[in-house]
């Protein structure tokens, strides 16, 4: 039976790994590549590493630090973090990443999308979209720049454009719960989930195993990404790259089983 | 002992790469047709799409000599993911003709018709269903990473040596003589995975 997704997501500001709060306030925990290293030791399902800066300082994806992670890296690895163009797209999957995320480029010029399906394949296409809640126009709205410029567009009906022209997941990334850790934004959740037929994503918020559980309750089959849990332990979040141990992960895989199987 | 990867432009070989020299297995990346002709074990690495993959391998320079170590001199192989999907005549994704190495068609999930949300492409960790040993000797429970939308479809299923189950069971592991294919990715699929590449190996 296919399995949910635990994907723990890292942050790349300047070469190194931050965790942000509501996309501010970038704390340090770490060197990417040793927590590449320790996550291969945990098994994770797969990784999603986002370089929160390239967009807005306009610059190329660093290229030596992606072949770096990527030679690194023994599970499915996904990266994300100013990209803009196809080429771009097949330079970083040659480099040995299985799927490129992308986010603002695509929101701007949707037709980027179906460019990198052409190119790359749709299964290695994810689209990113950063989302705040009661905007003016409508109940969530799009945000692009790392969050600091508002499209005013409806994620829900861009998901649903972005899986027709050929984008191979969805990810959608909640600014209002990230780094809080008090659970995701499950309405919005369950309304990206039903709009399309594209695996799904979510991410922003998770603050323990409950919310993860709460998550593949509310969504079923969904990739459960996180970032504070994976690297903060305890009430004062010491800095711990860490993963669910083999028991959290049994639990959460018997009670998917037991869902599917009753139904 | 040696893995040759055939290097025509697609498909994770430094992860391949990683896992044999753990293993201390040699390894070999091929990108030429003398390189291939000394390989002693060839694995096809694949992403992206068939007519992607089949344009790529064309201009490699490695097709004919490639058909004719695994056709001639029956050197083991086993093709990885897009990889093992171009070793059917055709597939629905494209147009262009595969290697045709077995009797098999490419089509696209699912295996039965649902009306039941079906999520594509397949992505994520699924349980195998080995129906004979061979590649999955000394795996415990098989579980890969699958990141597809089209699957392998034998004429006769005889070659099918696992399945999976999304939406209804599917070849995931071919094989007949020498030449093997695999729909997941060995390559990243943590202990199951470097097992399956170290009987391939050994074979």
């Amino acid at each position: 039976m296919l399995m949910p997704r635990i994907i723990p997501c890292l942050l790349l500001s300047k070469g190194a790994l931050v965790k942000t709060s509501r996309f501010s306030d970038p704390r340090y925990v770490g060197d990417p590549i040793n927590a590449v290293k320790i996550l291969n030791e945990k098994e994770v399902d797969e990784l999603l590493i986002l370089d929160i800066d390239a967009t807005v300082e306009g610059r190329e994806p660093n290229y030596n630090l992606i072949a770096s992670l990527a030679k690194e890296c023994r599970m499915p690895f996904c990266y994300g973090g100013g990209i803009k163009t196809a080429d771009q797209m097949e330079q970083i999957i040659s480099l040995g990443v299985e799927k490129v995320a992308l986010g603002s480029a695509a929101v701007i010029n949707p037709n980027l999308i179906a460019e990198g399906a052409f190119r790359v394949g749709s299964q290695s296409i994810v689209v990113v979209i950063d989302v705040k809640k009661d905007g003016l126009v409508n109940p969530y709205e799009i945000y692009t720049h790392n969050g600091r410029v508002n499209t005013g567009l409806d994620p829900i009906k861009f998901a649903k454009q972005a899986s027709k022209l050929g984008a191979g997941e969805i990810l959608v990334n909640s600014i209002d719960q990230d780094g809080i850790m008090s659970g995701y934004d499950y309405e919005l959740a369950k309304c990206v989930s039903m709009a399309v037929d594209t695996p799904v994503t979510i991410l922003g918020g998770a603050g323990s195993i409950a919310d993860i559980e709460n998550l593949i309750d509310v969504c079923g089959d969904v990739g459960a990404a996180a970032g504070s849990i994976f690297v903060f332990k305890g009430k004062f979040k010491a800095v711990l790259i860490q993963y669910l141990d083999v028991n959290e992960k049994a639990l959460i895989s018997a009670r998917w089983i037991l869902r599917n199987t009753l139904n | 002992m040696s893995v040759t990867l055939v290097n025509y432009g697609l498909g994770n070989i430094q992860a391949f790469v990683n896992i044999y020299q753990r293993l201390n297995i040699n390894v070999h990346i091929a990108r030429t047709a003398d390189q291939l002709m000394l390989a002693k074990r060839i694995i096809l690495p694949g992403v992206g799409s068939f007519d992607w993959a089949m344009n790529c391998l064309n201009k490699s320079g490695m097709r004919a000599c490639l058909d004719h170590v695994v056709k001639v001199n029956k050197i083991p192989i086993i093709g990885v993911c897009v990889g093992m999907q171009i070793m059917a005549q055709s597939s629905e994704e494209g147009h262009a003709s595969g290697l045709g190495w077995f009797n098999a068609r490419v089509k696209r999930l699912p295996v039965i018709a649902t009306d039941r949300c079906l999520r594509l492409p397949h992505m994520g960790w699924n349980d195998v269903n080995a129906l004979n040993k061979g590649l999955f000797v000394n795996i415990d429970n098989p579980r890969y990473y699958f990141l597809h939308s089209y699957y392998f479809a034998p004429d006769n299923s005889n070659c099918v040596l696992a399945t999976a189950d999304y939406h209804g069971s599917f070849p995931v592991a071919v094989g007949n003589e020498n030449i093997f294919g695999v729909q997941f990715h060995p390559e990243k699929s943590h202990r199951w995975g470097i097992q399956l590449l170290k009987n391939f190996a050994e074979i």
